[in-house]
């Protein structure tokens, strides 16, 4: 079933989460991500962050609650359908979770290849994209060897190369240098200007004031604080025509 | 923005989200690892299973020869012996004996259906029984052996003559030679037929037996590979990977180690089967010697390790799909 907005990219409604028979780790969390806007997620560590992020990937499916992604119930969203789905999302994980053996160019390529896009016309722009991030005399290396910072550069140039509908990263700038982090986030909003919706969860309130439209979702033991309203019923400005 | 903040990069310039070219010469670029069977390196989910699959393809030709084998001789056998029927004329006095047997190979000679009478030559009878009583039997007959009549009769298309047919010879000679006894050829090797019957459906029993027991190894591996890559099966999956990409990667991995297996194991059993049918030409051993195997039969053999690979391919698709789904 479709949605009937189409600028609206994920609903969340009343959803709570918990993992086995634990207390929830998220409680009543409803907000919708429209096209195009910028979104911080903060919030103290084991507010449920990262839990936020794995629903928002399609990692989790929740214990309760309405989850629409694309305008489409992604709760109960087949199995086979769900490959597509994640090919319009970008990911940057927190432990950047690169496939080990490849290198940093073929962990780049890897959501080109695995949508099937044509090698030629991969090469040029993992290339390009690795040096602008920096890495461009270590294509070659495997994740292993390189440093902290450098395979959070090659998880980033991987979640942003498929140029997702939208971009989900965990602390994307934990391990780099404050000029590489303010690098990184022009990326992300360059990205956010063509139309990817950007949700970045972090503890960098410095961060915050880098981007001056984003709109703060604030997660506190597991409940989104919006005593406005304005992250599930967003004013009309923020709404693309 | 910051005067310091690298500028933004240019998405449009590519076809393909990226930052813009730099003005330096581009990188080398590293040769890609091509293909979804890079996400998973070939070494790391082989193991010991081109080994495994080697054995059971040796196991399994050598089986199969040996079946094939055995049926070739039953079959040449049966083709020797259908419609044969020996008559011997039991008779002590030597006089008589002839008397009865030119008369017996008379009245065959005019029956219908009969399509040759030979009365055995007295050497070749000799020669027969001198194993047992050794050379230079005695001339005057002191030990009486039989008259022979080898007799043909039109069987048809190979099969056993009906024992009304033995019945109703036996019944006419009986008038010209009271000695004989009528026994159909095929009869002798009933017990040898029953036996090589078995030694095949033993076979046949050992092919299927080896070939669940590939699929068993084939599936253990699979799941065991699946369990260590867990995590880049994860990562494929979360960026938009299906089950059959990912099945495609193992049963691609499972197919070449299959056929390197299936290889090396067929050239193992051919060598196996050639100096085993060298020693058994050795034995120039009548039945045995038609055991050898046609080209045809190497043929089939042949088939065994393709139907290997593709038996290993398909058990590795179907449980690694089968695995997904509960991931």
């Amino acid at each position: 079933m479709n949605s009937e907005n189409p600028g609206e990219i994920a609903r969340f409604d009343n959803v709570g989460l918990r993992y086995g028979t634990d207390r929830e780790v998220l409680t009543d969390v409803s907000f919708t991500l429209y096209k195009g806007s910028f979104y911080f997620l903060t919030g103290a560590s084991g507010a449920g962050k990262s839990s936020l992020l794995r629903l928002l990937y399609l990692a989790q499916r929740p214990s309760r609650g309405v989850i629409r992604m694309f305008g489409t119930d992604a709760i109960t969203l087949p199995r086979e359908r769900l490959p597509g789905f994640r090919r319009r999302l970008g990911v940057v994980f927190q432990d950047f979770r690169l496939v080990p053996h490849l290198s940093a160019f073929d962990n780049v390529a890897l959501p080109l290849r695995v949508a099937g896009v044509p090698e030629d016309d991969v090469t040029r722009p993992v290339a390009d994209m690795l040096e602008w991030v920096g890495l461009g005399d270590r294509m070659a290396a495997r994740p292993a060897t390189l440093s902290g910072g450098e395979q959070q550069r090659v998880a980033i140039a991987r979640a942003v190369i498929g140029r997702p509908d939208l971009l989900v990263a965990d602390e994307p700038t934990g391990n780099v240098d404050p000029e590489m982090a303010v690098k990184l986030l022009r990326l992300f909003e360059a990205l956010n200007r063509l139309g990817t919706t950007v949700v970045v969860a972090t503890h960098d309130v410095h961060l915050l004031r880098k981007v001056p439209d984003s709109l703060i979702m604030r997660l506190d033991k597991g409940r989104l604080s919006d005593p406005t309203g304005a992250l599930r019923y967003p004013p009309r400005r923020q709404v693309p025509a | 923005m910051n005067a310091d903040t690298p500028p933004a990069p240019d998405w449009d310039e590519l076809p393909h989200p990226a930052a813009p070219v730099p003005q330096a010469p581009p990188p080398p670029v590293p040769p890609p690892a091509r293909g979804d069977g890079a996400l998973v390196p070939q070494a790391s989910l082989s193991g010991p299973m081109p080994w495994v699959i080697a054995i059971m393809v040796a196991m399994t030709v050598i089986a199969a020869a040996a079946g094939i084998a055995l049926s070739n001789v039953a079959g040449s056998a049966r083709a020797e012996l259908s419609g044969g029927v020996t008559v011997q004329i039991v008779e002590a006095r030597p006089e008589l004996r002839d008397r009865q047997a030119d008369a017996a190979a008379r009245l065959l000679r005019g029956e219908s259906g009969v399509v040759s009478v030979r009365a055995v030559p007295q050497a070749e009878i000799d020669a027969l029984i001198s194993p047992w009583l050794g050379e230079g039997r005695d001339e005057a007959g002191a030990i009486p052996v039989p008259a022979l009549l080898d007799v043909r009769l039109d069987s048809g298309d190979g099969a056993a003559i009906p024992p009304a047919r033995l019945a109703e010879l036996r019944q006419r000679l009986r008038a010209v030679a009271p000695a004989a006894r009528v026994d159909a050829q095929t009869g002798w090797l009933k017990p040898v037929f029953g036996a090589i019957a078995s030694l095949q459906w033993l076979a046949v029993a050992l092919v299927l037996l080896l070939a669940a027991a590939m699929s068993a190894a084939v599936l253990l591996a699979a799941r065991s590979a699946l369990g260590s890559h867990r995590e880049t099966i994860e990562i494929v999956h979360l960026l938009g990977g299906t089950d059959i990409q990912i099945a495609r990667i193992f049963q691609r991995a499972t197919a070449i180690d299959a056929a390197v297996g299936g290889g090396a194991g067929f050239a193992l059993a051919v060598a196996v089967i050639l100096l085993l049918g060298s020693r058994f030409a050795e034995l120039s051993a009548g039945l045995v010697d038609n055991g050898a195997l046609l080209w045809t039969d190497w043929l089939l053999l042949v088939l065994v390790p393709v139907a290997a690979v593709a038996l290993a391919t398909v058990t590795a698709r179907l449980s690694v799909l089968s695995s997904l789904r509960n991931l």
